[in-house]
């Protein structure tokens, strides 16, 4: 073979490979963005218990289906080309059906590359995602309602989900029972979310990393160092002060009441609320306070007059 | 193929309709008939397969593994659980034996829709299209493992047409059939033999796998080939054929040693003068030559199923 030959035939040799190369680079561009897009998981697709993050997930997932097949309540379901969940991969939705936590956790048996986490033995440690009440406005507890369905259905009931008492302004004689969620012990399965009452729920099971916040690792919460220290970590520990009107005590179950003595002014520990100009209110200099017109400040803060 | 003839015809008068199909049959059976004990859960719920062609558990107790998505899922950085690696030992170990492309001929789902686009090409005549290398489906296989580890996503899974037709008749098929209507046309318009025969990582990479496979098909009687050319024309790889027929001359062995072929069997299927058979790669002496009407060895027989009348 000559010379030329050989360089032709060399030549020809490194077009195809660079045509080859270019071609499928080029597929492997689009195909390589669109895994990338495929991590971004919709909010209201949840992963079956066990699964990691999903950039781990998408990895270790061989969308094969046994968690689908093993799943008694049959919630689970495989991603179609069209869905916006990486295709083939199992999810579910909670608001259409939520995860029954079965004791024995068939899903992530039956998983055979661990996609699912064999390591989760107790179904209360699973993590799918984290309710959040998202909606104040429409939630019926926050309108002062007791409807309490959430709170009722939630299998980590008064762990996950606790009612929190706070007086209801609205009506100024209520209670308004607010649900709240608590990261601890909240693991996702979403039937809160399936059993709101409203058209649109208004507690919703969200991806941890969109639902939780996170404290700058430099925080520290006073009350837990000082628990932790077994005492205050601020020396000395300053002793709380009541700004009161002058001539007044404070004590907790009575109320204010005058200092025994009248007119000395308030001292050991207890600020007294000075009266800038005294002369230009309706209570002479001297007066107790029990002489103020309209019933006066202390039956109206005491707390054993009736309002 | 003699002029006016159809692929096959020669051996269809030669053999009868059986002679001339069998290995077609048993290999739409094959395909079907696994298809079918996958779906008799999801239908009847008579569990027999769980899963799909990427993993599947039988009878709850033998666990199947394909090597590809595992190998995928392994360059992606994660560590899978014994069950898929004893899955992937088992199926390893079969198609190291039946041929690794065995896959693509006798489990393979799209194949059947690629066959049905060859035949139809061939039926309504349509010549030429587009031409790319049969080794870009190396390349594209090359490709799936960088982008496994690039991206830490199985991203082959996100298109791939075999799981998704696969796992779309147990599973639900949703708009995964526009996507198989693409394979198809392309086959029959574009490209001939286009998808398994070019383009198909999971073809490729079980030809790999088959590299030494011991089952092979063999043109042990070569010499009686009339060179009508309806295995070349009948062949989804007909590269393969050429060097084991015809090179008898060059000392080259009867036996197609190509992991590119399918085994699916049907140059048997239409050769008039049943010059191929199935065999084991290591057999390398050629039949015995008795004049024009030469005899098949019965140690020879004994690899096919049942014999042409």
């Amino acid at each position: 073979m000559s010379d030329d030959s050989r360089t032709a035939e060399r030549r020809q040799f490194m077009l195809d490979a660079a045509r080859m190369a270019c071609g499928v680079g080029m597929l492997g561009v689009g195909l390589g963005l669109y895994a990338k897009q495929a991590k971004a998981l919709p909010p209201a697709a949840i992963r079956p218990p066990g699964a990691g993050p999903e950039k781990d997930f998408l990895g270790a997932c061989i969308r094969c289906g046994l968690c689908v097949r093993d799943c008694p309540y049959n919630i689970l379901g495989l991603a179609k080309p069209e869905q916006p969940v990486a295709t083939g991969t199992p999810y579910f939705v909670a608001r259409t059906g939520p995860c029954e936590m079965c004791e024995d956790i068939p899903c992530v048996k039956a998983c055979p590359t661990g996609a699912l986490d064999h390591q989760l033995k107790d179904i209360n440690k699973a993590r799918m995602g984290l309710a959040v009440l998202v909606d104040k406005e429409t939630c019926l507890n926050f309108l002062g309602l007791r409807c309490d369905v959430c709170y009722r259905v939630c299998p980590v009931i008064d762990k996950a989900i606790t009612l929190e008492l706070r007086h209801n302004e609205r009506t100024g004689s209520h209670t308004v029972f607010e649900p709240v969620v608590h990261s601890d012990h909240c693991t996702g399965c979403g039937k809160c979310e399936k059993s709101c009452v409203l058209e649109v729920a208004a507690i919703k099971v969200y991806p941890i990393q969109l639902a939780k916040g996170e404290l700058g690792s430099h925080y520290r919460i006073g009350w837990e160092e000082k628990r932790k220290a077994g005492g205050s970590l601020v020396a000395p520990d300053v002793e709380h002060k009541y700004n009161l009107p002058e001539g007044m005590r404070y004590e907790s179950g009575k109320g204010l009441s005058p200092v025994p003595g009248g007119e000395a002014p308030a001292s050991g520990g207890v600020d007294s609320l000075r009266v800038p100009n005294p002369g230009a209110n309706a209570a002479p200099a001297g007066a107790g306070p029990r002489h103020i017109p309209g019933g006066g400040l202390t039956s109206r803060m005491s707390d054993e007059v009736p309002r | 193929m003699k002029p006016g003839l159809r692929i096959g015809q020669e051996a269809l008068e030669a053999k009868g309709w059986w002679g001339a199909h069998k290995w077609l049959v048993l290999r739409r059976a094959s395909q079907l008939g696994i298809l079918a004990l996958f779906l008799v859960g999801p239908w009847f719920g008579a569990w027999v397969v769980k899963g799909n062609l990427n993993y599947s558990l039988t009878l709850d107790t033998l666990p199947l593994a394909d090597p590809y998505v595992l190998l995928q899922s392994v360059l992606t950085g994660h560590v899978p659980e014994k069950l898929a690696l004893v899955g992937v030992a088992i199926v390893v170990a079969f198609y190291v034996l039946v041929g690794g492309r065995a896959y693509c001929a006798w489990v393979c789902p799209v194949n059947m829709l690629t066959d049905l686009a060859g035949w139809l090409r061939d039926r309504l005549g349509i010549k030429g299209g587009s031409h790319v290398s049969r080794h870009a489906r190396l390349w594209i296989l090359a490709l799936t493992f960088v982008l496994a580890a690039a991206t830490g996503v199985i991203a082959w899974e996100l298109v791939n047409p075999v799981s998704m037709f696969h796992r779309g008749l147990i599973f639900g098929l949703g708009s995964a059939w526009v996507i198989l209507l693409v394979v198809f046309l392309f086959d029959l318009f574009v490209m001939n033999r286009g998808w398994c025969g070019h383009l198909c990582p999971v073809g490729a990479f079980y030809g790999l796998l088959g590299r030494v496979s011991v089952l092979r098909i063999s043109a042990v009687r070569r010499q009686a080939c009339n060179d009508c050319m309806d295995c070349y024309a009948v062949c989804p790889e007909p590269l393969v054929i050429k060097n084991p027929l015809k090179g008898a001359d060059k000392g080259v062995s009867p036996v197609i040693v190509s992991s590119d072929c399918t085994n699916c069997g049907r140059c048997i299927d239409v050769c008039s003068k049943d010059v191929f058979v199935f065999g084991p790669r290591f057999k390398r002496e050629e039949a015995p030559m008795s004049g024009s009407a030469p005899a098949v060895p019965n140690d020879q027989r004994n690899f096919r199923v049942g014999s042409p009348s």
